[in-house]
């Protein structure tokens, strides 16, 4: 009857998403009177895994071949849903990110669960097992019952704030039987972006877009981000004129984000773009147009020459920093 | 081989989104229906260059919805494609559909099944994997180049935190992002041949939905924009610590 929960780690090491999995499981549990086992593949660290415990896991299943270093959507979907019968877990929960997508609908189709992908907040009990999730790029919200026995849900990171408890998870290895065919993915080439809070992760970010004038000027953004910590975006002609790198393009064609704080730079807001930013909880535009539609979607607004305002945004942030180290 | 490439049509984003009946529909009127971008943009047009390069012998389309759904799979024809078929049934559960595509595609061969990212109604992006397991088939999602060289496929894929290029055998399921090609515009010719190209019609295998959308709603609107000056910067800063607590 547990809550199961996937948690991906990258070298043993699991990100704040996890947590936040792990969090919302156990607040699920809690509701359903049962407990919070996660799910580790390949090589992880055991300290890490107890660590878990800390966001409400009890137990964590490792499976520790070191094949599922590499996403093999049929070998995860195979170790994820022996868990999930060897704990008899009647919800798993992953997240609704590359590899949550990848795995997660596997296991709902093998298992006949039915899935709700993006949710935002916890299921409603009371009505049956009801998750509300964003449609049509934020500009709605969809209440998805879940009317199957077994249910898996697809969490959007930063719907909630992680906040770390006590305890630690009892950790036990789990042996899953794999065939050749589970591994029919051949990685031949990785490309990790290192160093930076990946954008899809971060809580706060800058994006700036044509009126920024030319990638000569960007270094402005990127104080800016290092003063506060946070990521880099961009619009899409931004990215297309390689004045940025792909990976940053946000908006309907690109990357999805709900950080806690974006900050626009220099973007008109064009309903592309909003598609994939209009979820964030904060939006500050900085325009000299005061009549970009971007204000519409904004909470905070400058309006002015960014070149100008960007320098003075982040000697402001700096003193804020310091009065608040 | 042949591909299989699965359209949805989705509301333009430009669109008003509004409800009707209490909140539990989707109101239609006045909307303009397109087909899924990244079906479109991405899976369809590189189904069709793979075909034009002799590595592909046929590329079909493949829609679960209703009648309403033609005159936009007959745009998607127009693109290229030798012939649609359209699943007679209506659903919003991602298993619904990945059931019936499945149900219908398993005994017809294909070496690819291509799907987009996501549809961006609701923004689920899991009928393909839903699919890959119905198929019994190797899935590899946001998949931003593909080739295929005799029975392999190469094909460089996001990842969590970057990209990674990986070889698959086919058959295969893939989702398709930006990178994998160009979008096009149809011509003339295409639109005209559109029109005698075969559009199947099946019944539905009647699979049972696991998921229901029970109703909808609108976020807050915004209370509107509080503008500072360039010189109140502090004054920003200290609303984003005090007042929006997100620094
Ligand atoms: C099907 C489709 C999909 C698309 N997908 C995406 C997508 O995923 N992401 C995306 O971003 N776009 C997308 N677009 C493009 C989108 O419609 C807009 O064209 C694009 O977002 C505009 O980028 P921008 O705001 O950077 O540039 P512009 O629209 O050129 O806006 C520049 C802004 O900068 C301001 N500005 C100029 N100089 C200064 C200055 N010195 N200081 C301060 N402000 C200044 C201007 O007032 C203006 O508001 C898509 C379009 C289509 C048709
Ligand atoms: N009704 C449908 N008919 C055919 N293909 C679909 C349908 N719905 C979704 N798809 C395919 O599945 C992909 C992912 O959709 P979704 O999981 O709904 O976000 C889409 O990009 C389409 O390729």
């Amino acid at each position: 009857m547990s809550v199961l929960v996937f948690t991906e780690h990258t070298q043993g090491v699991f990100k704040k998403k996890c947590f936040e999995e792990v969090q919302y499981a156990a607040a699920l549990a809690k509701q359903m009177n049962t407990t919070v086992t996660a799910v580790v593949l390949g090589n992880a660290n055991a300290d890490a895994m107890s660590q878990l415990g800390a966001y409400g896991a009890q137990k964590v299943l490792h499976v520790a071949d070191a094949r599922l270093d590499n996403l093999n959507s049929r070998a995860y979907t195979k170790a994820i849903t022996a868990a999930a019968e060897k704990d008899s877990a009647s919800v798993i929960i992953l997240s609704h990110d590359v590899t949550g997508k990848a795995v997660g609908p596997r296991i709902a189709a093998r298992m006949k669960a039915g899935m709700a992908a993006g949710a935002i907040a916890l299921p409603d009990l009371s009505k049956g097992f009801v998750v509300k999730k964003a449609v049509f790029a934020g500009k709605a919200y969809a209440f998805v019952n879940i009317t199957s026995e077994q249910k898996i849900v697809l969490l959007m990171q930063n719907s909630s704030p992680v906040i770390k408890g006590e305890g630690t998870a009892v950790v036990e290895t789990f042996s899953v039987a794999f065939d050749d065919k589970d591994f029919g993915v051949q990685v031949k080439e990785v490309n990790k972006v290192t160093g930076v809070v990946p954008l899809g992760e971060a809580e706060l970010v800058v994006s700036g877009g044509r009126g920024m004038k030319g990638p000569e000027n960007w270094h402005i953004l990127e104080d800016l981000a290092n003063t506060m910590g946070a990521a880099l975006a961009c619009s899409r002609p931004v990215a297309d004129s390689h004045w940025r790198p792909h990976h940053e393009h946000v908006g309907q064609t690109g990357g999805t984000i709900r950080p806690n704080l974006y900050v626009a730079v220099g973007i008109s807001g064009a309903i592309q773009h909003l598609a994939g930013v209009n979820s964030s909880k904060t939006i500050v535009v900085i325009n000299k147009d005061n009549e970009a539609p971007f204000f519409k979607a904004a909470d905070y607004g400058v309006v002015g020459d960014a070149l100008e305002i960007v320098p003075q945004l982040t000697a402001a942030m700096k003193k804020f920093k310091e009065a608040h180290h | 081989m042949k591909i299989l490439v699965c359209t949805s049509q989705v509301p333009d984003t430009t669109s008003k989104v509004a409800f009707s009946d209490n909140n539990t529909k989707f109101n239609t009127a006045g909307v303009t229906m397109i087909i899924n971008p990244y079906d479109e943009w991405y899976a369809l047009v590189r189904a069709l260059e793979l075909k034009e390069s002799g590595i592909a012998t046929a590329v079909h389309l493949i829609t679960v919805g209703k009648a309403d759904n033609e005159p936009v799979i007959r745009k998607a024809l127009a693109l290229g494609g030798d012939e649609a078929i359209r699943i007679d049934t209506d659903s919003n559960d991602p298993y619904v559909v990945a059931a019936e595509i499945a149900n219908y595609a398993k005994n017809e061969g294909y070496g690819l099944v291509l799907c987009g990212k996501e549809s961006i109604d609701y923004n689920n992006g899991i009928v393909g994997g839903m699919l890959a397991e119905l198929l019994d088939m190797d899935y590899v999602g946001f998949a931003a180049t593909l080739n295929v060289n005799g029975n392999i496929a190469t094909i460089a894929r996001e990842i969590e935190g970057g990209e990674e290029v990986v070889n698959v055998n086919i058959p295969l399921v893939v989702s398709c992002q930006k990178g994998m090609a160009e979008a096009r515009i149809p011509n003339m010719r295409g639109i005209m041949a559109a029109r005698t190209k075969p559009l199947k019609v099946v019944a539905a295998s009647g699979v049972a939905a696991l998921t229901t959308i029970e109703f909808y709603d609108m976020p807050p609107a915004k209370t509107g924009v509080k503008l500072f000056t360039a010189d109140q910067l502090d004054e920003l800063v200290s609303a984003l610590h005090n007042e929006a607590k997100v620094i």
